[in-house]
């Protein structure tokens, strides 16, 4: 289990390799990467402030949240910071079990509880300058689905 | 106490982070942004609408009604937007 909060791009294979490297007991491994969306020619670049210490804090906190609920051989979260374009990755979230079931729920349940405790921020540049993105309301409903 | 602003607060309130020593008035964390939203005008706009403001106390998130104290961690800031 890891969460991991870089400002550096990460390579999925790479990711993947070391999660599962010397592993018999995984029967599979479900992955999420969240990429930065340009919305046409709106959106520039992209710059993520987090709160550092509470960002790997709440991390961990739903990363443990998912093991009590699914049967998680292992888990990581990787979540980058700073200024990042179109098209670039901006997080991992990588979870293994025995059973897919387990992996593939508890990956769903990560990435969206994640976008609405993590305490990351997104401020957008676009042609007419930059602003702070509003949160979705729909980013809520999306974690409430699983329950609090 | 230390006080964190980030995003939309910290360019509004012009401040990232702050110790303050807090007034006797001053029990929860609704009771801190009452007394910070009287300190201007950036702190007034930022404080404006409560229910756009989330806060923490010592990195975990926390209602309005939780109690304060000196020497907590506290920190506000916009509904996040990561991911």
């Amino acid at each position: 289990m890891a969460v991991r909060v870089q400002e550096a791009d990460f390579d999925v294979g790479t990711e993947f390799n070391r999660f599962t490297q010397g592993r018999v007991d995984l029967g599979g491994v479900a992955l999420f990467v969240g990429l930065v969306r340009g919305d046409g020619q709106s959106v520039s670049a992209m710059t993520l402030e987090h709160y550092p210490g509470m960002t790997e804090r709440q991390l961990e906190a739903i990363e443990a949240e998912a093991r009590k609920r699914w049967k998680l051989d292992d888990a990581l979260i990787v979540h980058r910071a700073g200024r990042m374009l179109p098209g670039e990755r901006i997080v991992l979230v990588m979870t293994g079990s025995a059973h897919r079931k387990d992996s593939l729920e508890a990956c769903h349940f990560l990435i969206d509880w994640l976008k609405t405790k993590a305490p990351f921020w997104k401020f957008e540049e676009g042609p007419l300058g930059g602003k702070w993105v509003d949160a979705k309301e729909t980013d809520d409903a999306a974690a409430k689905r699983w329950g609090e | 106490m230390k006080i964190l602003y980030f995003a939309s607060l910290k360019a509004k309130t012009g401040v990232g982070a702050e110790d303050v020593t807090l007034p006797a008035s001053v029990a929860t964390l609704a009771d801190l942004a009452a007394w910070l939203k009287s300190r201007g005008d950036g702190f007034a706009e930022a404080f404006a609408d409560l229910r756009t403001v989330r806060a923490a106390i010592n990195q975990e998130h926390a209602e309005f009604d939780v109690p304060v104290k000196d020497g907590d961690e506290v920190a506000f800031f916009p509904p996040v937007t990561g991911g």
